[in-house]
């Protein structure tokens, strides 16, 4: 078990820089999942971390140890591909005790280590069949067994659940989870998906554009965004932006937005633009014959206990999240009321969060 | 028109959804007249081995004959004529190879030279075969996995010494080994038959090492193995079907070469191909001894492509479909 931490690592190809300047720690015993669109860096992080690639600058530390220059084998640590990397020429046994073989342990210490894990992931049947007619679900069961069995210091996931599809992919979400909970090794994960990301993560990084925005609990990253991209990028569907008019400085508690007023927490600082973008969750947005703002409601979608009203403003198309006693019509012109304490301030010429009364302290996170 | 144009858009979309019983025969006829056709050579060829020399040149060719070991056992000895008395006074003959030279007025004066020429075949084929398809092997993970500098440049010249026939440079090369020292020896004849297959060798492998996902070896990597072990213990085993498939090219290659081996060989590094069709009998040519030569030089490649057929079908298909 151990804490892995990142000092400043920055990554090029070329031209490319592919990591800026990224610094973070992961706690003993973690799971830390990192968020972020394709070719934001987090699989380029996370295989400088597995010693699968050599950072251009900065560096790792292991449980306080440098590791920077280490080769992958040396660092003590498990990678779990995307495609599960099984290989095709062994049956699971072999894939799975291939690591212990190598370390040159007794056999039988390997045979009771790998029945242990294929008992624990439930494929203790299948330990002498071929990997190629598994299915994808024991496919992942055999490469976490693989990466299980060391008890290496830390796991690295590289989006291990992004072939699989929809329905599989809960199920094998929380038996992720549920192996986390039992093996208590520090984790890193990387997925695309973010609700993947909220459901099991302890702490979420999201980066973008080789650069890391956030990182925080979900519920923190999902109600207080840093960023407007991180905002954007969490929750489906995700927040709602409105422009709002005329410069805003610290102590404001009000914003203009087409001519009505909307209440917003008392902002710590002052905005750098002349123009603030408000962010509110659909849940914080409420159908109200009075509301400041008017729309007409553009799409209703019914999604049991709740609807998915779609309103068209003049500021824009919002999404509301309204419980499905509210009865609207298509067509139909709603006011709607914000709930004021929970609005994220963004400056439009940063993208940054504005520190509130609601966002706290600093605008980093 | 246009109903016409439908009905046969559709019957054509048919046909290659699913086989009719009628296109299955016809598919098999095709199948068995081809095989026909190109097992008539190698009938020929067995049935000449086992005629008699007056068999073997009579016109109209004899199809149904009398088989005779005659043609095995002038392939593997030498004779000499003797008068009828001669063989007379030598009493009963030992053995039935002797019986059947006997009745040519000949005896058994020695082995030929034909196991010494097949043994060279082994030996240069075997070998040329190992040494390209091992130099090609790292050559191609070389290329399909690290940066090469000019890769895509070296990669052309390693072709393009395949693109004229070999025989065009036969005189320098004949030059060169003389005053290397290296005409009529097997190690010339290895290192030229490597030289010629190691482009086709590295050019098919690379293939198919493309074709191995890396992953395979970044998870040894990580499981703390090195490099070269991870390509022992991952790569090469994945790579066996494309690795049996190139050397069964190159060895078809080594082993029929006719034109070097004519030109670069002759008392003692000779192979089979330049020996084999200059046996000389009674009067010209010993037909039989010559069938009898080919089809026994035809066997261990028979027996290796057989062996292999399976690596060898997944060899010429592949990449043809992805998983």
């Amino acid at each position: 078990m151990a804490e892995i931490r990142i000092e400043n690592l920055h990554k090029t190809f070329g031209d490319f820089t592919a990591v800026r300047d990224s610094s973070f720690t992961v706690k003993d015993g973690e799971f830390f999942v990192m968020l972020g669109p394709s070719g934001c860096g987090k699989t380029t992080t996370l295989r400088m971390i597995a010693g699968l690639e050599l950072p251009t600058l900065g560096r790792i530390f292991l449980d306080g140890e440098d590791v920077t220059t280490r080769r992958g084998g040396e660092r003590d640590i498990a990678f779990v591909f995307q495609l599960f990397a099984l290989y095709p020429h062994m049956n699971v046994r072999k894939n799975i005790s291939f690591p212990l073989r190598m370390e040159g342990r007794p056999r039988k210490e390997v045979r009771e280590r790998t029945e242990e894990v294929a008992r624990m992931l439930q494929i203790d049947h299948l330990l002498e069949s071929p990997v190629g007619g598994l299915s994808s679900g024991d496919r992942q069961r055999v490469a976490l067994g693989r990466a299980v069995v060391r008890r290496a210091k830390a796991f690295l996931m590289d989006e291990p659940l992004g072939a699989l599809d929809a329905q599989f992919r809960e199920l094998m979400c929380e038996e992720l989870r549920l192996l986390h909970l039992r093996v208590k090794a520090t984790t890193v994960y990387v997925t695309h998906d973010q609700i993947e990301a909220m459901s099991m993560a302890d702490r979420i990084c999201i980066m973008n554009n080789a650069e890391v925005l956030q990182i925080g609990p979900p519920s923190e990253v999902y109600a207080r965004p840093a960023t407007r991209f991180v905002a954007g990028f969490v929750g489906s569907p995700s927040m709602n932006f409105i422009a709002g008019e005329g410069g805003l400085n610290a102590g404001s508690e009000a914003v203009q937005v087409r001519g009505s007023r909307i209440a917003i927490p008392r902002l710590h600082e002052d905005l750098t633009s002349s123009e603030a973008i408000l962010g509110a969750r659909p849940e914080h947005i409420h159908i109200s014959d009075q509301g400041a703002l008017r729309g007409r409601v553009f799409a209703v979608e019914y999604m049991g206990t709740r609807q998915l009203i779609t309103v068209d403003t003049d500021s824009g198309r919002l999404r509301v999240r309204a419980p499905n006693t509210v009865r609207v019509n298509d067509g139909e012109t709603v006011g709607l009321d914000f709930d004021s304490e929970k609005i994220v301030v963004f400056d439009s010429r940063t993208d940054r969060a504005v520190s509130s009364a609601f966002t706290g302290g600093g605008a980093g996170g | 028109m246009s109903a016409a144009t439908t009905s046969s858009a559709t019957t054509r979309a048919h046909s290659v959804v699913e086989t009719s019983a009628r296109g299955k025969w016809f598919a098999g006829l095709v199948v068995v007249a081809y095989a026909l056709i190109t097992l008539i050579p190698l009938v020929w060829i067995l049935a000449t081995s086992l005629k008699s020399p007056p068999d073997s040149i009579s016109y109209p060719p004899k199809v149904i004959f009398e088989p005779s070991m005659e043609g095995y056992v002038n392939l593997f000895t030498t004779r000499s004529r003797q008068t009828a008395e001669y063989i007379e006074n030598l009493g009963p003959a030992e053995t039935w190879y002797d019986e059947i030279v006997r009745k040519r007025n000949m005896v058994i004066v020695g082995p030929s030279r034909f196991l010494d020429r097949y043994f060279n075949s082994v030996v240069i084929g075997f070998g040329s075969t190992f040494l390209a398809v091992f130099l090609g092997t790292l050559a191609a993970y070389g290329f399909s996995r690290f940066k090469v500098p000019l890769k895509d440049d070296l990669l052309f010249f390693i072709l393009s010494t395949r693109m004229m026939p070999p025989i065009a440079v036969a005189i320098p090369i004949y030059l060169m080994y003389r005053t290397l020292g290296l005409s009529d020896t097997a190690l010339g004849m290895i290192l030229l038959y490597t030289a010629v297959n190691v482009s086709l060798s590295v050019w098919l492998l690379k293939g198919f090492m493309d074709e191995i996902p890396r992953e395979y070896e970044e998870a040894a990597v990580v499981d703390g193995y090195t490099r070269l072990q991870a390509f022992w213990k991952v790569v090469l085993p994945q790579a066996r079907s494309g690795i049996a498939a190139t050397a069964i090219f190159c060895l078809i290659f080594a082993w029929n070469e006719y034109a070097f081996a004519l030109l670069l060989t002759s008392g003692n590094a000779q192979t089979a191909p330049p020996f084999i069709p200059i046996i000389i009998g009674e009067g010209g040519l010993d037909w039989p001894a010559v069938a009898a030569g080919t089809t026994l030089f035809l066997l261990p490649i028979v027996f290796f492509t057989v062996l292999l057929r399976n690596q060898l079908l997944r060899g010429i298909t592949f990449g043809a479909v992805r998983k």
